[in-house]
């Protein structure tokens, strides 16, 4: 990934910004331009918490390319709280695979190898949660 | 609109072709189309790919395949839609003649991906998915897909083993293929002890990385009808629907993302275009890219209730003799998957099925079938019908 790619996307991968529809409240992680729920235009930011639960997971041996530095590595669809689906790794854990509806937690991490004009692409991952909130 | 039909078919074996160059393959099966259609020319080329510039560093595809199979100066154009190139190059060939553009059109559908070690390979499909949200964080597509098939085990509550089927009966199929990739039947003990490429899906429940091409001459009915007697085919076939749908390319995006919708939606235009049913259906080729991909198909088709599928399978019901038999001349999984060309060689195993010229793959009396191609994980979806006149 080359520095205009990334400059323009460095506010989702660095704060989890997405969009919010003003006209239904949709949330959208990533974000988007026009509402997918109900097509208005004109979306403002909306900044995650980065709190979610695990959807699904796999383990990937086979990288791509861009990837092997980092494999083998988890990666999953986490349902964040504000209720967007999204891709990321997984970071801080072991080879056995984490059951469905874990607590997980945003961080930022390195999400790419250090490609020929060494930039390296820094970007959200998320771990199991910390600490729980205390009620 | 104009019926369509089927003048000539034509495919290379799929396999590794260390020694055959994109062009080389996309013009033998072209050229075997072409001479099985008795002709010299066509009015127009469309060429389904995925992804020549990134696998072979070649753009402008289509007129290299135009040239290279003698074909100058017809038109000529790439049709992309990630693995789903080759099912919608068809429907730009059907749409061709359909609407009156064209009087003769060829499809090739052909990818070469061993020009590529298997990294540049895997970053080259993972480009059917989300570049900046999926793929740029190593997401690649058989992980996407491993999400799908973790995800649905948890929520059916079974074992991989479960997918086992699927395999098996693609490779027995495959088996009776001379075109197919691979030709060795598996048991379901070799698919429980296949090694995790990215778990739960292991390499058997995976269609693998090749080459090859697959080619159609398309024409308006009535010409092939009088042309009946002047060639090998001992049936005509037409093309009794084709239909395209799309759904969000993010996995995550999608409502329910074991919800395949691009795959109903397509199937229920091409069966409603059709004017039949699903059970009126001899055999359906489905996209097993991953066996989780034919699961998720099989359901959003409506040949399987949710999370029915697997137990269908373990029935029987879809191997050679069931009441609904798949993959009949090997699938993706056991013909082999190049990708763009993938959509392609389906249409041509089911013209092969529908002049009863299928061999010993042979579905006993197939008169209507149905083919589907998916692109990305259920992003993009074509359906075609095709039926024996």
């Amino acid at each position: 990934m080359e520095l205009p790619r990334f400059h323009r996307l460095r506010r989702s991968y660095y704060r989890l910004e997405g969009t919010r529809c003003p006209g239904c409240d949709e949330r959208h992680f990533p974000p988007r331009s026009v509402c997918s729920r109900c097509g208005l235009s004109g979306l403002e930011p909306q900044r995650f918490s980065g709190r979610a639960t695990l959807y699904a997971a796999t383990r990937v041996t086979q990288a791509p390319r861009g990837h092997a530095s980092l494999a083998p590595y988890a990666v999953a669809l986490v349902r964040l709280e504000e209720g967007p689906l999204v891709a990321a790794q997984l970071t801080d854990v072991g080879e056995e695979p984490l059951p469905a509806g874990t607590p997980l937690e945003m961080v930022t991490r390195k999400v790419r190898d250090a490609e020929e004009h060494g930039l390296i692409v820094y970007g959200y991952k998320f771990r199991p949660r910390l600490e729980e909130e205390r009620p | 609109m104009r019926e369509v039909g089927v003048l000539g078919i034509g495919q290379t074996p799929v396999g590794e072709h260390w020694g055959r160059s994109i062009r080389d393959l996309a013009a033998a099966a072209a050229r075997a189309a072409l001479d099985e259609a008795g002709m010299a020319r066509v009015d127009a080329i469309y060429v389904g790919n995925m992804a020549s510039g990134l696998l072979c560093g070649q753009e402008n595809l289509a007129t290299l395949v135009a040239d290279a199979a003698g074909l100058l100066p017809a038109e000529a154009v790439k049709i992309e839609a990630a693995c789903a190139s080759g099912g919608a190059a068809i429907r730009a060939g059907y749409q061709a003649i359909a609407g009156g553009s064209h009087e003769r059109v060829l499809v090739v559908g052909v990818e070469k991906m061993t020009d590529r070690v298997t990294d540049g390979v895997t970053a080259a499909l993972a480009t059917a998915a989300d570049a900046d949200f999926e793929a740029a964080h190593g997401a690649s597509f058989v992980a996407l897909n491993a999400i799908l098939m973790r995800r649905y085990l948890d929520e059916r509550r079974v074992g991989r083993e479960a997918f086992a089927p699927f395999a098996v009966l693609a490779h027995a199929n495959a088996a009776k293929n001379p075109n197919a990739f691979y030709r060795q039947a598996i048991s379901a003990a070799e698919f429980a002890a296949s090694p995790a490429v990215a778990e739960p899906i292991s390499v058997l429940d995976s269609a693998g990385i090749c080459d090859g091409a697959a080619a159609v001459v398309l024409a308006p009915l009535d010409v092939c009808r009088g042309r009946g007697s002047e060639t090998r085919r001992p049936l005509g076939v037409r093309i009794a629907a084709s239909a395209s749908a799309t759904d969000t390319v993010a996995l995550g995006a999608r409502r329910d993302p074991l919800v395949w919708e691009s795959v109903a939606a397509s199937a229920r235009k091409a069966l409603q275009q059709a004017g039949v049913g699903l059970k009126d259906l001899d055999f359906y080729e489905p996209h097993d890219a991953f066996t989780i991909v034919t699961a998720l198909s099989l359901e959003a088709c409506g040949f399987a209730d949710r999370f029915a599928a697997v137990d269908l399978a373990k029935e029987g019901r879809f191997a050679a003799g069931g009441d609904l038999p798949i993959c009949t001349l090997g699938g993706l999984k056991g013909r082999g998957h190049p990708v763009g060309a993938s959509g392609t060689y389906q249409f041509v195993e089911a013209v092969l099925q529908l002049r009863g010229a299928a061999g010993e793959a042979q579905v006993p009396g197939a008169r209507l079938g149905m083919t589907q191609s998916v692109g990305g994980s259920g992003s993009v979806a074509l359906t075609h019908i095709l039926e024996a006149v």
